[in-house]
Formats: C-alpha cells, sequence, structure tokens
C-alpha cells in the first residue's frame, strides 16, 4: 500500500517536471528562431556589413557578410593561390619576394582598415605576415592585394598593422627579438645582444603606398600587439610586451615570472621631431616593397638597403613603459582615446590606464626608474581603474558607440561585457570555445557601430558536423543592441582567424570594381584585341598573345613549340562585361591555372618536355559554350624542323 | 496664323533641337544571366550602350546567333538623319516666320512622313539584323528569327527586348503633336 501511495506521488512530480521540460525547451527553441530571423538575409538581398576576416596560417583574408555568416571571397595575400595564380603567374611573383627569397606562404593575423578622422574609410585593409615580416596593403576597390613591404630588424610581424587616427603610419612590432643587425652569436648570450625594434611605415594619403618610415630600437622583450592612440592620444601608439624577464628558453615558465610586464607608449610626434633633427641613424639591411600595379597588371619589387633607426637613449620623451599585469596580449584603446586596456593573459585584473595620467606622470617624472634609458612610469600614476573578474586569460576588448567595453577571455571563454569608467561588469556571454579576438564593426575606431560583436574562436569541437581530426574554425555572432549579449550565429571561417574588422556594406560596395578597363591596360604583353593576338620566337623563348572572349581563344591551334622551349601564354580577357573572367589551364602545367578578369593581362609560364600535342582550355564556365572554348598547342623534338604555326 | 498658334509654332521647332541631346529609341534587355540589365541607345547619329560596353556586348552575345555586329559607323541612316533634323527645324522656323498655315500644313505633313518612314526603316533595320542571319552561327533555333520588336516586349530565347521611344522619340511626337493643335486652333479661331 505504502508502495502504491509513493507512485501516485512520484508520477504528477514526473508529468510536472516533464512539463517543465518542455516549457524551458520551448522557450531555447523561441529564442534561436528570433536569432534566424535576425541572421537572415533573403536570397538576393545583400548584408549589413562587410567583414575581413584574417586566414591566419592560410596566410590569406577572407570576406564575410554580416549578419548572415556567408563567406564571399578569399583575397590572396601572403599564400600563393593555383586557383586563380596569385604567386604563380609571371606578374604577381614578385608580390612574394622578400629578402629570404621567394615567400609563398605566411601567417596573417591582424586586419586594419585604413582610417580617416579616427574612422574606417574604406580605401585599404592592412594585414601583417607573422612570420616572414611584412604588412600587407589590399585595395579595397578592387579587393586585390596590392602591395607588400617586408619589415626588416623584426622576427615575428605580430604586434602590426595597426593605423594612426588618419592613416599617416600603420606601426610594427617584433614578436621575437633577435640581433640587429642579425649576426651569428650564442643564443644565452640574449640580454646582450638581443633587441626589439619598434617600426612606423608611412602611408601616402593618396596611393596608399607605404615607405618605412623609421625604426626605434628597443630592450629585447616579446613586443606582442598594439593599437595607435587616437582622438585625445592621437600622436601616441601602444604596444604591449611580455618576457620582461628576457628569458630566451622555455618561456611558458620563465618569460611569466614578472609580476608586471609592459605596455610602451611611443609619442611618434616626437620621433618625427628627432628625426626632423637628423638623431635618426642610417643602418643598412635589406628588405624588399612589392607593388602591384593595377594598370600594367603587373608587381614589381624593389629592394631596399636602409632604413632609419631612431635610439630611446638619444630621444628623451620618445617611449615609456606603463607596468601591467601579467604578460598583456591585446592593448586597446577606447573611441574617445583617453583609456588603454591591457589583456593580461594571467591577471586576475584587467587594468585600464589613463592617457592623462599618463601625461600627468610624465610631467611629475613618477618614474620607477628605467630600462636601457626608457623611463618605467609608476603603476598606481597611470592606471585609471581595474575591471576585477575580467574572466580567465582576458586578451582582447572591443567597443561599442555606448560607453561598453567587450573583452575576450580565453580561459573561460566568454565575452565580458564592462562599463568603461566605472569599470563595473554588466553581462558576460559563453563561447564555444576558447575565443581569441573579438571584433564589433569600428570597435577599435573612433565611431564604432556597434550593432554585433563577432567572437573568433580558436577550438571548434562539436559545433559542426564533424571532418576528421582537422575540424573548421569558428566564429560567431552575438547581437549587443540590448542590455544582454545575444547568441544569433555559429558560422565555419578558413584558416584561424585572428583578429578581423567589419564595416557597413553601402561604404564599399558602391566603389566595388566591376571589370578592367581593356583600354587603360598597360601590360606589356597584352593583346587589345584579336587582331593583335599572335606568337612570337625569340631564340629559345616563345611569347603566345592569347585572347579570351565568349567563348574562344585566338589562337587556338599553335605548332613549332619544341621542347626546351620557355613559352609564355600572355592570357588578356577582351571582355567588359561584369562577371564574365576565363581561365585558361594548359596540359602538364608545373605551376598552376590562371583565371583572368575582364579587361586583364596574366601570363603563366610553361616549360614543355614532351612531344606531342597538349590541350589547354577554359577553366570558369563562361558561357553556353564554355566546353568548346578550347586549343591545341603541338610540341616537336628540340631540333625538329616544324614551322612556328598559329591561327 | 494667330499668335498663339505661331508660338506652338516655335515651340515645336525649338523641342526638335532635343533631338541631338537625347537617344531617340532605346531597346533594353533583360536576361536570367543580365539581371542588371544591357541596353542600346540610338540617337540620331550614333548607337551607343546604355551603359559603358554594353554594344561591345550586345554584340559579343549576338555572335552566337549569327547576327551582325552593330557597327554605328557603317549604317548610313546616322549619317543623314541629323541633316533631315536640321531641315525639320529650318522649315519650322521658316514657317513661324512665314505665318502661312498652308506652309504649317506642308510642315506637319513632312513631320509625319518623316516619323512613318523613320519608324518603317528602323522596322527594316531591325528585320534585317534579326533574319539575316550567320548560317555558321553556334545556335541554330529552327524557325527562329530574332528581330527585336518595333514598340513594346518581345521573348527573344534566353533574353527579353523592351524596345520603346527614348527621350528624343517622345520630343518628336511631342512636337508633332504641337504642330497638329497649333494647326487645329488656327483653323477653329478663323471660322469664328
Amino acid at each position: 500500500m505504502k508502495k502504491k501511495k509513493l507512485a501516485w506521488l512520484i508520477i504528477p512530480a514526473l508529468l510536472l517536471s516533464a512539463l517543465l521540460y518542455n516549457c524551458s525547451n520551448s522557450d531555447n527553441a523561441g529564442n534561436f528562431s528570433d536569432a534566424a530571423s535576425k541572421v537572415y538575409v533573403a536570397p538576393g538581398t545583400h548584408d549589413e556589413f562587410y567583414a575581413f576576416m584574417s586566414g591566419g596560417f592560410s596566410g590569406q583574408v577572407s570576406v564575410y557578410g554580416l549578419p548572415s555568416g556567408r563567406l564571399f571571397r578569399v583575397i590572396s595575400v601572403f599564400s600563393q593561390n593555383p586557383e586563380t595564380g596569385y604567386g604563380y603567374s609571371e606578374e604577381s611573383k614578385p608580390m612574394l619576394a622578400t629578402s629570404y627569397g621567394n615567400i609563398p606562404w605566411d601567417d596573417a593575423h591582424h586586419p586594419e582598415f585604413s582610417q580617416t578622422d579616427g574612422v574606417p574609410d574604406g580605401r585599404w585593409l592592412f594585414i601583417n605576415g607573422n612570420n616572414t615580416p611584412r604588412i600587407a596593403r589590399i585595395d579595397l576597390k578592387s579587393f586585390e592585394t596590392t602591395e607588400i613591404i617586408e619589415i626588416p630588424n623584426s622576427a615575428g610581424n605580430h604586434g602590426s598593422p595597426f593605423v594612426t587616427e588618419n592613416s599617416e603610419y600603420v606601426v610594427a612590432s617584433t614578436r621575437f627579438s633577435v640581433p640587429v643587425p642579425q649576426k651569428d652569436v650564442s643564443i644565452s648570450s640574449y640580454k646582450e645582444n638581443f633587441k626589439g625594434t619598434i617600426s612606423f611605415i608611412k602611408v601616402d594619403p593618396n596611393s596608399g603606398k607605404m615607405n618605412l618610415g623609421f625604426q626605434i630600437i628597443v630592450p629585447g622583450f616579446d613586443y606582442d600587439l598594439a593599437h595607435a592612440g587616437k582622438g585625445v592620444s592621437h600622436g601616441w601608439a601602444f604596444f604591449s610586451c611580455y618576457n620582461s624577464e628576457q628569458a630566451n628558453s622555455l618561456l611558458e615558465i620563465n618569460a611569466s615570472q614578472n609580476d608586471k610586464d609592459f605596455v610602451a607608449a611611443v609619442n611618434w610626434k616626437a620621433a618625427e621631431k628627432y628625426l626632423a633633427q637628423g638623431k635618426g641613424k642610417t643602418v643598412s639591411t635589406e628588405y624588399y616593397r612589392n607593388h602591384f600595379d593595377e594598370e600594367k597588371h603587373l608587381a614589381l619589387s624593389e629592394k631596399n638597403t636602409q632604413v632609419t633607426v631612431l635610439d630611446p637613449k638619444d630621444c628623451p620623451g620618445l617611449i615609456y613603459y606603463l607596468p601591467t599585469p601579467k604578460s598583456p596580449h591585446g592593448v586597446n584603446i577606447d573611441p574617445s582615446g583617453e583609456y588603454i586596456v591591457a589583456g593580461g593573459k594571467l591577471s586576475t585584473v584587467l587594468p585600464v590606464h589613463s592617457f592623462s595620467k599618463m601625461l600627468k606622470a610624465i610631467e611629475n617624472k613618477d618614474f620607477l626608474g628605467d630600462v636601457d634609458g626608457i623611463p618605467i612610469l609608476k603603476y598606481e600614476s597611470v592606471i585609471a581603474g581595474e575591471v576585477k573578474d575580467p574572466g580567465l586569460g582576458p586578451l582582447h576588448t572591443e567597443f561599442d558607440n555606448n560607453g561598453n567595453a567587450y573583452t575576450s577571455a580565453f580561459l573561460s571563454s566568454e565575452i565580458v561585457k564592462w562599463k568603461v569608467g566605472s569599470w563595473e561588469i554588466i553581462d558576460r556571454v559563453p563561447t564555444y570555445y576558447s575565443i581569441g579576438h573579438l571584433m564589433i564593426p569600428g570597435g577599435d575606431s573612433r565611431k564604432p557601430w556597434g550593432k554585433y560583436v563577432v567572437a573568433l574562436n580558436k577550438i571548434t569541437k562539436d559545433r559542426y558536423l564533424p571532418t576528421g581530426p582537422e575540424l573548421t574554425q569558428s566564429a560567431q555572432l552575438f547581437d549587443i543592441s540590448g542590455d544582454k549579449m545575444k547568441l544569433l550565429l555559429d558560422f565555419p571561417t578558413i584558416g584561424e582567424p585572428h583578429y578581423a574588422q567589419a564595416i557597413p556594406a553601402e561604404i564599399l560596395e558602391k566603389n566595388s570594381k566591376r571589370i578592367y578597363e581593356i583600354e587603360k591596360n598597360k601590360n606589356p604583353y597584352a593583346a587589345k584585341s584579336e587582331n593583335e593576338a599572335r606568337v612570337e620566337r625569340k631564340g629559345n623563348v616563345v611569347r603566345v598573345y592569347l585572347t579570351t572572349t565568349r567563348s574562344h581563344f585566338k589562337p587556338d591551334n599553335i605548332e613549332g613549340i619544341k621542347i626546351g622551349d620557355k613559352v609564355f601564354f600572355h592570357v588578356t580577357n577582351l571582355e567588359q562585361d561584369w562577371d564574365i573572367p576565363h581561365g585558361f589551364a594548359i596540359k602538364g602545367a608545373t605551376n598552376s591555372e590562371l583565371l583572368v578578369m575582364p579587361g586583364q593581362t596574366k601570363t603563366l609560364a610553361w616549360n614543355p618536355l614532351k612531344e606531342g600535342i597538349y590541350p589547354f582550355y577554359c577553366t570558369d564556365f563562361c558561357s553556353a559554350l564554355h566546353q568548346e572554348m578550347q586549343g591545341y598547342v603541338r610540341v616537336s623534338a628540340s631540333g625538329s624542323s616544324t614551322k612556328l604555326l598559329f591561327n | 496664323m494667330k499668335k498663339r498658334s505661331r508660338i506652338m509654332v516655335l515651340v515645336a521647332t525649338l523641342l526638335l533641337i532635343g533631338l541631338y541631346f537625347f537617344p531617340i529609341w532605346n531597346i533594353d534587355l533583360t536576361a536570367p544571366q543580365y539581371p542588371e540589365g544591357i541596353g542600346l541607345r540610338i540617337w540620331i547619329n550614333q548607337i551607343t550602350g546604355e551603359k559603358e560596353h554594353d554594344l561591345k556586348n550586345i554584340n559579343g552575345l549576338n555572335h552566337y546567333i549569327g547576327m551582325k555586329k552593330i557597327e554605328p559607323e557603317s549604317i548610313p541612316e546616322l549619317k543623314i538623319m541629323p541633316y533631315i533634323a536640321a531641315g525639320f527645324i529650318l522649315f519650322g522656323f521658316i514657317t513661324f516666320l512665314l505665318k502661312n498655315r498652308n506652309i504649317l500644313a506642308i510642315w506637319i505633313i513632312l513631320l509625319i512622313v518623316g516619323l512613318g518612314i523613320g519608324l518603317y526603316d528602323f522596322y527594316m533595320w531591325g528585320y534585317d539584323y534579326g533574319h539575316n542571319l550567320n548560317p555558321n552561327a553556334p545556335i541554330k533555333v529552327p524557325g527562329m528569327t530574332y528581330q527585336p520588336p518595333l514598340l513594346g516586349g518581345k521573348q527573344l530565347l534566353n533574353i527579353h527586348a523592351e524596345s520603346l521611344p527614348g527621350t528624343g522619340g517622345l520630343i518628336a511626337v511631342t512636337s508633332i503633336t504641337l504642330a497638329i493643335i497649333s494647326f487645329y486652333i488656327d483653323r477653329k479661331k478663323k471660322r469664328i
């Protein structure tokens, strides 16, 4: 009897809990169906923002739409791309030239828009190559990489390429200190021989052309990340650094001993004055600047052999160190320019330095000491406040336009929202999993468009269908228009996305190029009409001036090529119509195919090794008769008398 | 002729000057591959694309069906029409100055005949382009011709063609209408 009674009690309890469970479940589903409508961009309509994500170890930049999370394009930057011929075509090869030879890949971390008055202006996107120190500039009309400059005296170009308020400079700092200039020394002589450098790359305000303005030689720490000042702090740039211990082995332990490392505050306006006074020393080095000429459709490399270096010892007031707990990673400046937030990976608080307090401390000489002549300011004299319990492993901070800051915490895998000024935490949401950078459109500028925050996660695990040991990378979109952050969408990304940038679509959309004007094509090997299509031989160099138009090549039969010849296919796409690229592929090509945009010329080198007939064809389904767009090359023995023929 | 009537003749004459500044006829094409549209503008002395490269692109597309290239420099009408229009304008001024209703009548008749011949010629031009096709064309659809409509819309394979008078054409029609009204008003006044 007793058992039965109990059963009567248990059944309603079970029913009730099932009901409650159902309720909470439908509540969840309701939340996400609401989210679905917020990220749904109807077929044929456009996204609100362009997002540019670093491709990480892919070396490229990916272009997404927000809020849909749709991938539009991968822009080739530091890595060869056989799909388009980038880095393989004769025209684009020089883009990857460095003082270490042609480097066909890199590790791209931080995209950054050019700015005017501290606001992204949609002209260019800069991104760093971390491994072989470089900075690339992407033109946001063509969405193509148009310039790459190598940074000498650097190793691990991580703290880069952050722009000053009017893109006067993009900055770079060396993560790995090395002997400057390079020399063969014992690694254990680190403290004596290893130096860091901070570089300011001047950007031409009209053409965007980059020029290494000057470098500052600094103590051999690991300079990690940076951001330039803006508003009140315009004229300064801030660089976080760890390993103030100057350890040279097992850094995970040996560089984690000091309670505080530093944020280096660099007064670049003062640097300009010192340069004008002739305090800069000209130092011999070697670095490349590669520039893609959009009218010639051709990249040119120039080798530079000198750089101007400033030594802080000769330039008082050029740099100050702000003590910052503990192994700081990101350094971010709020939209006003007053607050400098540094994410200490191992710190339990998030310190926020005050720019105005820093100026006062400098005036009062509130120094704790110095490192190699660089004054260390007192922590208490520069700190504006500390965000308590900012999550474990705080890394990066972005800002909205309502006075809120958003900090990513890697270890506790969350975004923490806090109030600038009161330093109180307002909200926190989990991320899946282990967020690195985060990004709000314009969130590191003077004018954030604070509608969304994107979490760029390091670990994906079970978020998508599994694809073997190697999984996709993952980004997450949150709505931040209300008080509480709301997860809207997970979407996969290429490479490992580090930092990202986003800008309202209307700023870029109207300027996006549709074709290259064939009339303006100044490539020396262009055939600008079918009348100019031809084949020319000079010694063993054969140049094929090939044109493409729907749906044929001209010429499409070529005879008289011989083994040992160096053949160049100069392919000009005569189309002047939107979205009509043509491809070019030839059997046995050891390099790549070409994808040629309307009005463009690209060149593929080809060295035939065996006699026979080699078909070539269009790889981009261009038209109804795309399959007919083909041709043949006849290859004869090296001594043969086959005449050069083409139609 | 009454003053009001004369002023109308003057306005009709001046309007015709617009023929030199606006396209007379528009042919607009859309297709699944051209959601943004692609089009021709027929001017008094030239044929251009709606957008910079449209003419080149239309010629490129037309080679699939074996249509002749539209080469404005080899179309004689485009050389003659500016003079004919100039003649009409001159005649209009003369009508305005001579104040003679009979001359106005002749002007109107000439204008209408001119318009009629122009439309017929345009039709024949379209007929020639649409029917006189290269027998080696890649795309041959039995019984299919590609004459653009004289006025209105027509589906030609994947392309929808829409043919309508342009601003210049509307100007011509307005001008003729004004001339007819002025003629009519003049007669009415005389009767009273």
